[in-house]
């Protein structure tokens, strides 16, 4: 009879990129130039498309939003490393993958005003359309993953949630399944701190939510959810090992929800002033930035450029999304099966 | 032609379709290699792979979650959930993403999906083993609902239900499983859904039932002239054959074992109220479940509707 330690495990944190704009070189992921331009300018696109979705919220010309600044990292770093076939899994707080992998911008903004049909993803693209209840879609992507493993496709399936999506039962699922089957899956979860009015330190008493994995036998990895390389780095290693067969890898990307969790709330009533503005001094964009000065890739004259070229993109957006003609009443009916049923005709009618 | 019971029946169209179709997974608990706790899917594990009849985890969550996502990817899973009474953990996949992927991504993504699983009580079951909620189902929009009550309506049915284009709750009565043997075709064929079949024509009553229930209501008519139809497919129901029945007897009695508040009766009689009250001479009567949590054992005869209810139902409306 014995007392043994029969198993243990340790849970990676990376960090590449500080808040002064300073990398560690010997963790650099393979970005040439114009993929860290890229990268920032899709981080400057995300922010100032949440800036303008914000306002016509305001103006009535957008219904309840959520948005998603502060996050840039997260969602930029993840999206950057897919290919075309993946696919992805979003929740309602993903407007910067949908963006990030070229989804139409006006589309998106389509779906917040009320019409869904900015949900219908463009035949290009592999995004399901965002998922309302929490955690839900993280099944969605292990089935896809169970069926290009049967079709020995080399897809991978990559879901977004949140830190309050670990706390549903369909993430122990999703998660259990992933691990038993070795899926190419990958966990993108934003541990944004909040779930509306829910600390981090509330949703569980874990000490990370990347350690979660390993009870599922699957790797787990915690990264700086503010430093866009780090989040890049992790996906990119998930992704390898998801396509090689090595199965599925949980990334807890650590960052904060800057804004409120919808335009309908009002997080002055459960957090503090203080813990906002830590969060913004870790600010994603502000320190690819410098980091983008000191190796001669940012100039006031490109950023001038850049943040013109956005201006006229969401411009654009805004005017093709202002042209659509409002749905018809018979579109409620279309898409509820393939074909109307007997029923549904009968209903039409009062149309 | 070979004569099947229903899980015989079933186990041969799954494997079938299989054999015609490689986008056919099924996924289940003990689906593989245990064939299903009541044999349906027996010997197609060895017959298609592991890969092909995949042995879940004990998720049911998960099983139907994972058959959106293979949906969705081109596949066509056929899922089992082992016992109705376990589906409700289930209900928030079905509801919120099977019934709704179609609408929402305008047609881009849909979920051809069947999930198979045992309904109803009398085989002297455990608790929660003898569910009927149906009606639930056939209150969302977006899903089908199938209910065969014979070997060979099992197979044709599930055959057609497998090739559906949306997602299809296709519930097998348990009481039937090894009840009944019939003749039933080999290779293909399909029953469409969404219609309804006269089992027996007849003139002075119109006695509408489903699944197991239908055997009693055969044995309840003798005596009487009466039209007996199954309804087969609850969602979308067959309002046509119905209502023409119902408009040449003008007399109707429902009979399922569901509870009676809310259950799928209710919406029948409301059609019949809406489209044929001026045909009906005697009031609509529904034989139901009781407004009770199906009993265990001891009690279970008491729930279901009895040869002797259905009769005093049929005398009821026959008085006018």
């Amino acid at each position: 009879m014995a007392e043994r330690i029969i198993e243990s495990f340790q849970v990676k944190r990376i960090e590449i990129l500080d808040e002064k704009g300073d990398a560690d070189e010997s963790l650099m992921p393979a970005l040439s130039d114009s993929d860290i331009r890229r990268i920032y300018e899709l981080l400057l696109l995300l922010r100032t498309f949440d800036d303008r979705a914000l306002k016509l919220q305001r103006e009535g010309r957008l219904g309840t939003y959520a948005p998603i600044l502060g996050q840039e990292a997260s969602q930029v770093g993840s999206a950057f490393a897919l290919e075309k076939s993946d696919w992805i899994f979003p929740s309602y707080r993903e407007s910067g993958v949908y963006i990030a992998i070229g989804y139409p911008i006006y589309m998106i903004l389509q779906y917040w005003t009320g019409d869904e049909r900015g949900l219908k993803t463009p035949d290009d693209l592999n995004i399901l359309p965002i998922s309302i209840p929490v955690g839900t879609q993280i099944l969605h992507a292990v089935g896809t993953a169970m069926a290009a493993k049967y079709r020995k496709e080399k897809t991978a399936a990559i879901t977004y949630f949140g830190d309050g999506g670990t706390s549903k039962g369909d993430f122990h699922e999703g998660l259990n399944m992933a691990g038993v089957f070795k899926l190419p899956v990958i966990f993108i979860c934003q541990n944004n701190q909040w779930a509306i009015s829910m600390p981090r330190s509330k949703q569980s008493a874990s000490k990370t939510l990347a350690q979660k994995a390993y009870g599922y036998g699957i790797e787990g990895l915690q990264v700086d959810g503010n430093d866009v390389f780090a989040v890049y780095k992790a996906t990119e290693y998930a992704l390898r090992k998801a396509r090689q067969g090595e199965g599925p890898t949980f990334i807890e990307c650590v960052t904060y929800r800057i804004a409120d969790h919808t335009t309908a709330d009002d997080a002055t009533r459960y957090r503090s002033k203080e813990e906002v503005e830590t969060w913004k001094a870790k600010d994603p964009m502000q320190r690819l930035k410098l980091f983008m000065e000191k190796k001669g890739l940012w100039t006031a004259q490109y950023q001038k450029e850049v943040e013109e070229k956005i201006k006229s993109m969401i411009d654009e957006a805004v005017k093709t999304l202002e042209s659509i003609e409002p749905p018809q009443p018979r579109e409620m009916f279309t898409y509820i099966y393939e074909k109307l049923t007997p029923r549904q005709i009968k209903q039409l009618k009062d149309f | 032609m070979p004569k099947l019971n229903m899980v015989q029946a079933i186990n041969f169209a799954l494997k079938e379709e299989m054999k015609r179709d490689d986008s056919i997974v099924i996924l289940g608990e003990d689906v593989g290699r245990d064939g299903g706790v009541f044999r349906t899917t027996e010997g197609l594990s060895d017959e298609f792979g592991a890969e092909r009849v995949i042995d879940t985890p004990l998720s049911e969550s998960g099983i139907i979650g994972a058959a959106i996502g293979m949906a969705a990817y081109g596949l066509r899973p056929v899922a089992e959930i082992q016992f109705m009474g376990f589906i409700y953990s289930a209900i928030d996949q079905i509801f919120s993403h099977a019934a709704r992927i179609r609408y929402r991504s305008r047609g881009r993504y849909t979920c051809p999906m069947v999930i198979r699983t045992p309904y109803g009580a009398g085989v002297k079951a455990l608790e929660l083993h003898s569910e009927s909620t149906e009606a639930f189902f056939c209150h969302m929009p977006g899903i089908k609902v199938v209910v065969p009550s014979t070997p060979y309506h099992a197979k044709g049915l599930l055959i057609s239900s497998i090739r559906d284009p949306d997602p299809v709750i296709f519930l097998e009565a348990m009481r039937l499983y090894r009840l009944i043997k019939e003749d039933v075709p080999e290779g293909d064929y399909t029953i469409p859904l969404g219609k309804a079949r006269i089992v027996q024509e007849g003139n002075d009553v119109t006695v509408i039932s489903w699944g197991s229930m239908l055997h009693r209501t055969l044995q309840s008519v003798e005596g009487y002239d009466a039209e007996v139809i199954d309804l087969m497919t609850l969602s979308p129901f067959d309002e046509e054959t119905l209502l023409n029945s119902v408009k040449k007897t003008g007399r109707v009695v429902i009979v399922h074992e569901a509870p009676k508040t809310c259950g799928f009766g209710a919406e029948l009689s409301a059609t019949i109220a809406e489209d044929a009250i001026l045909y009906l001479k005697a009031p609509i009567l529904r034989v139901t479940g009781y407004d009770v949590l199906v009993p265990l054992a001891k009690l279970e005869d008491y729930y279901l509707p009895s040869v002797e209810r259905i009769r005093r139902a049929i005398e009821e409306v026959m008085k006018f």
